[in-house]
């Protein structure tokens, strides 16, 4: 059988993601930054950000990402839309919205930020529903207003768990009510505090279906008016997600330390030596180090994967979700029904099931194990730091 | 079903730039990318909300010497405007 290879030749990084800082606000419980994020607080200096900027946008790179935590925490942040839109990137803030006053936002309307994105998360440590959390909602609408006041595209990103999923239609009246112009409907995926919490923010199969033809309704009756993306969790299908487009694809994140990354989760990968922007290039990080080319091409996939006719679409999913549930960031992302681990997440969707049978009001009570709240407590408490 | 507005603007939720590294022009909105063959840049190039869709038929004929585009440039056009690329 001849299955498809994968075209060799490396293509430049399109999206810079650079995550200024992990210092934030909130406490969100499906927050994908890495758990032991208090064990090293360095953060990259204005120039330092400036420099890997620059060199990201000579290799080809595009899109440009301010991210963290909370971006705003960043006094520099201002500095860094502008140096960004000046090289040409398309400059996209992604935020929770705290701290966002108007000054600071005519600021960086005026350095040229091109796009915002703010995101709902609950901002409160009580499990409620977040709608009724009246003071998140009503900064949020605040923030949303003026964001369309300085003629901005509303996005809005939702993230999804059993906490909210039989709110969707709530959640997309609320949004066409702010004037919403795209709306992202993002199923939690589980990494960093979002695996920590996963058997508390799982959904059932039968939420998500609700949840998806709830949309499906919405969206024939809105039509153009606000575009709406519904991401499905992918322990729910029988494929997995082509994740970040490979690795070492098209996606480069830098985390706030300078440490290069080729997707968020990749630092939970053991016997990877992550290359760092303060020593190295970002043309031989990409191009040249042994990290970014761990997992290119198809030379590392065991079998499914090696043979399977969709390997060069989805890539064998996430090699950090096959490490986090077989061990061995080599094997076929369990997601797939193609693994020989297929079982084990249909196991935990179940799982999830039947905690929620147990207890019929789940999706509106606290869960019986206490969530992990994102902090930094929690976060030496989980992963102490290393003697 | 989608129909083209009669004169078309780039929605502000695209932009539209040459790519050196890339050797095409693109379209860059919110954390994404679409690629653009010569053609495409060309009539988005004109949709400024100004030219009706004639006017661009006719400038492209103009500029590059032959005729009959009403036909390619309607069905990019219609796509675009599906996709939400023009208003």
């Amino acid at each position: 059988m001849n299955a498809p290879t994968i075209d060799p030749a490396i293509a430049p990084p399109l999206w810079l993601l650079a995550e200024l800082t992990y210092r934030c606000p909130l406490h969100c419980p499906f927050c994908y930054n890495p758990v032991d994020y208090a064990n090293d607080r360095t953060e990259l200096t204005t120039e330092q950000w400036f420099d890997v900027m620059r060199q990201a946008r000579r290799l080809g790179a595009a899109q440009l990402g301010f991210s963290g935590g909370e971006p705003l925490l960043r006094d520099d942040l201002e500095d860094l839309v502008g140096e960004g839109r000046r090289l040409g990137f398309y400059t996209n803030l992604i935020t929770s919205g705290i701290g966002l006053t108007e000054s600071r936002l005519a600021r960086m309307k005026a350095l040229g930020l091109d796009h915002i994105q703010l995101s709902f998360q609950d901002s409160t440590r009580a499990l409620n529903d977040f709608l009724s959390s009246t003071k998140t909602f009503d900064l949020k609408a605040r923030v949303a207003r003026l964001i369309k006041q300085y003629d901005y595209p509303m996005v809005l990103n939702v993230v999804l768990h059993r906490f909210n999923l039989d709110h969707v239609e709530r959640i997309i009246a609320m949004a066409l009510d702010m004037g919403v112009d795209y709306l992202e409907l993002a199923n939690t995926q589980y990494y960093g505090w979002a695996l920590v919490n996963r058997d508390q923010l799982m959904p059932t199969r039968e939420q998500v279906a609700r949840a998806e033809s709830i949309v499906n309704a919405c969206r024939a009756r809105i039509g153009n008016r606000m575009r709406i993306l519904f991401v499905v969790p992918d322990y729910f299908e029988a494929q997995p997600k082509a994740c970040m487009n490979g690795w070492g694809g098209v996606f480069l994140g830098i985390a706030p330390d300078g440490t290069a990354l080729p997707c968020h989760a990749a630092r939970t990968l053991p016997g990877i030596d992550f290359p760092n922007v303060r020593t190295t290039t970002v043309k031989e990080i990409w191009y040249d180090s042994a990290a970014f080319n761990r997992y290119r091409g198809d030379a590392w996939m065991k079998d499914p994967c090696r043979t399977c006719d969709d390997k060069a679409k989805d890539f064998g999913g996430c090699r950090c979700q096959a490490y986090a549930m077989t061990g061995d960031a080599a094997n076929a992302d369990p997601v797939c029904a193609k693994s020989a681990r297929h079982g084990d997440v249909q196991t935990i969707v179940l799982h999830a099931q039947r905690a929620q049978q147990r207890a019929p009001d789940a999706a509106t009570s606290p869960p019986a194990q206490p969530i992990v709240f994102r902090s930094d407590v929690n976060s030496l408490k989980v992963s102490p730091p290393c003697p | 079903m989608h129909t083209v507005p009669e004169q078309p603007a780039l929605s502000r939720l695209f932009r539209m730039q040459w790519e050196e590294a890339q050797g095409t022009h693109v379209l860059l909105y919110p954390e994404g990318m679409v690629k653009l063959n010569p053609s495409a840049a060309e009539i988005l190039k004109r949709c400024d909300g100004l030219h009706t869709v004639p006017a661009i038929v006719g400038e492209l004929e103009q500029a590059f010497h032959c005729d009959g585009l009403r036909g390619d440039v309607d069905d990019f056009l219609r796509v675009a405007s599906e996709r939400g690329w023009i208003v």
